[in-house]
């Protein structure tokens, strides 16, 4: 089992790199599979297709410091679609906030990790979620707390399904933030992992969303529309919000069961865990990936020692 | 903190006091539904502006917006009318605020039927109970402006989730003054042969019906005020229905799952007497003034003393002796 070291935190500088951060997230894409696994119940598919912008958030866009998870400056996440609580449990574990051993009380009587994100239970965890559509509202009100606060860095990053954006409490939210813009407002990014399935079918079957980045440019979000699974546009999607004098939206294209061959893109499994076998199959694809990801980061990694020492740091 | 003498509304003191509070808490915020002005959310808003939000017709998204309000320290007052509150946005006051512990309230006004003209889908009568149901909520439902105004100074001082009911109307007060604190049941009448237990604006009701039954029928009724009905002071009810073995209840609420049922579930676990209701059957409320709906389904003083006396004949014959009750010790 790979088991990197936990990450320094982003508040603290040095940044991991985009192959570092693609790395990453098959570490917590593993993670999934795993607490999966052993909990025999959850969402599987829907943690995996969020895994790259969990990554990029806790790894390198938040700010965020596990030691200390009351800090008052820090940047707050809110899982709307908090089905997919398990990559936030596998973040927040890897950061710190509890110990990995924790991920494998997923779901069970007493255990810290219950099926949807709990704030009064699981450090790292704002606010409450599960029952969609609810998230950007309490991502807004945080926003305004803060701006009330007079503090000035902290920004709410809310992460939203397209089941999410099915509910009509979205667009109230919606419609509210860019209202509020110079309250708090303009701190609020929503990040729509649009991965166009659900439980009963894809969403242009059950419920059709359309076009997700019109609808809201058309409420008067600052959007953008990016491979959801490109780190790199990822990161720098979420990166260019800090600033903006309006709410951001970033829709993200992504498949529900990334990184999985037997479940990406395909219907059936929400809300379904993995067979010990389906299990097996799954680490072991995701392991090959991850010992790839590492052979390349460490040849990178030297290349770069190399341009350093060779050239003084000096490119000419 | 002025006390009122007149008839007012109970609405009328949520905006004071909401604006008292706002005065000595910074911490304190108020959202509404693009209704302030019937709430009387709008004298907060007026002079504590950055600490207003009017989120529009769009109760869900104010409820979880004071989610995260509360989750990053404010204390929020979100008012709208009382089926907004408690119908629309149930499953957001649920997760977001009941669930989380969240130190929100909740000031549903317009509650019942006294609201009005504007008819059954504005007229709340069943929120006492989904609010009762919704674990860690508590509710409750002042008697008069006095009260009210307690009540919520009183929402201030404590950190349980609170969802607080109030009227349209103006009503008699039924309090001289401020009260110095807020008890879940105060005995406002004593008497030893029927209690009336009664809420809202049922109470001064309760209080006339007493009247009624000792001018009339020379009968001693006890009234108590129920203004915190979850959690309920069940010693005090105990107290009284152990001296007068009988009760009726009264509420602007079906009788269903609302006091009459918070009494019901006292009296069933630990003295046992009958317990009659006064207030809405399996019935929505209809369009006309707020006093033509009350007497319309008889949520009236005499209503309340009918079927006080109803309850006074049939007392000997459905009660039995308390099993836990004096005459056993």
């Amino acid at each position: 089992m790979p088991d990197p070291k936990p990450p320094p935190s982003p508040i603290e500088g040095d940044l991991p790199s985009i192959r570092q951060l693609e790395r990453w997230a098959t570490v917590l894409r593993m993670d999934c599979v795993r607490m999966l696994a052993v909990a025999k119940s959850g969402h599987l598919d829907s943690s995996l297709s969020a895994a790259d912008v969990v990554t990029a958030l806790y790894h390198r866009v938040l700010r965020h410091d596990p030691t200390n998870p009351d800090w008052q400056e820090r940047d707050r996440f809110v899982l709307s679609k908090g089905h997919a609580a398990p990559i936030q449990y596998a973040a927040l574990a890897r950061y710190g906030y509890f110990p990995l051993e924790d991920l494998m009380g997923l779901r069970k009587i007493g255990a810290q990790l219950q099926g949807h994100p709990d704030m009064n239970r699981t450090p790292g965890v704002e606010v409450s979620t599960g029952s969609l559509g609810q998230g950007l509202s309490m991502a807004l009100g945080i926003a305004l707390a803060l701006q009330l606060d007079g503090m000035e860095d902290p920004r709410v990053w809310a992460l939203l399904s397209d089941g999410d954006c099915q509910e009509g409490q979205t667009w109230e939210a919606a419609t509210a933030a860019p209202h509020f813009a110079d309250r708090g407002g303009s701190r609020l990014c929503a990040i729509v992992d649009y991965n166009h399935l659900q439980t009963d079918g894809t969403t242009e079957e059950v419920m059709d969303i359309g076009d997700m980045a019109a609808k809201f440019s058309g409420f008067g979000w600052d959007t953008v529309e990016i491979d959801g699974h490109d780190m790199v546009a990822v990161v720098e999607a979420l990166e260019r919000t800090r600033g903006l004098d309006r709410p951001a939206a970033i829709v993200c294209q992504t498949k529900k069961g990334r990184g999985v061959s037997s479940m990406e893109g395909r219907f059936g499994f929400h809300g379904k865990p993995p067979s010990p076998e389906q299990a097996e199959e799954a680490l072991t694809e995701l392991e090959e990936l991850f010992e790839r990801q590492t052979e390349e980061l460490e040849k990178a990694t030297g290349e770069l020692a190399a341009i350093t020492d060779d050239g003084d740091g000096d490119e000419s | 903190m002025a006390a009122v003498a007149e008839p007012t509304a109970t609405r009328q003191a949520y905006g004071k006091a909401l604006v008292e509070l706002g005065a000595e808490h910074s911490d304190v915020v108020a959202l509404d539904a693009d209704l302030s002005v019937s709430t009387q959310a709008a004298k907060f808003g007026k002079e504590y502006p950055d600490r207003f939000f009017n989120v529009g017709a769009a109760e869900a998204n104010m409820m979880s917006m004071a989610c995260g309000l509360a989750a990053t320290g404010k204390v929020p007052y979100c008012s709208t009318f009382a089926i907004f509150a408690s119908g629309r946005a149930y499953d957001q006051v649920r997760l977001g605020i009941a669930h989380n512990e969240l130190k929100v309230r909740i000031g549903a006004s317009h509650g019942g039927v006294s609201l009005g003209e504007d008819g059954a889908s504005h007229q709340m009568i069943e929120d006492i109970a989904l609010m009762r149901a919704m674990p860690r909520m508590q509710v409750i439902v002042p008697a008069d402006y006095n009260q009210a105004y307690r009540a919520v100074l009183h929402s201030y001082e404590h950190d349980e989730p609170m969802y607080l009911r109030f009227g349209r109307p103006a009503t008699p007060v039924v309090y001289d003054d401020v009260p110095e604190q807020l008890n879940s049941v105060d005995v406002l009448r004593e008497g030893r042969d029927i209690t009336l237990i009664a809420t809202g604006h049922m109470v001064w009701r309760a209080l006339e019906a007493a009247e009624s039954l000792e001018k009339e029928d020379g009968v001693e009724a006890e009234v108590l005020n129920v203004a915190i009905i979850k959690p309920i002071d069940s010693q005090v009810v105990i107290e009284s229905l152990a001296k007068t073995g009988v009760a009726v209840t009264a509420e602007e609420h079906r009788t269903v799952g609302g006091l009459a049922d918070a009494v019901r579930e006292v009296t069933a676990e630990q003295h046992p007497v009958p317990v009659f209701a006064v207030g809405m059957g399996d019935e929505f409320g209809v369009s006309g003034t707020g006093e033509a709906c009350m007497e319309h389904f008889g949520l009236t003083s005499r209503g309340i003393a009918d079927r006080a006396r109803e309850a006074l004949v049939l007392k000997p014959i459905v009660s039995h002796p308390p099993l836990h009750g004096p005459e056993w010790t």
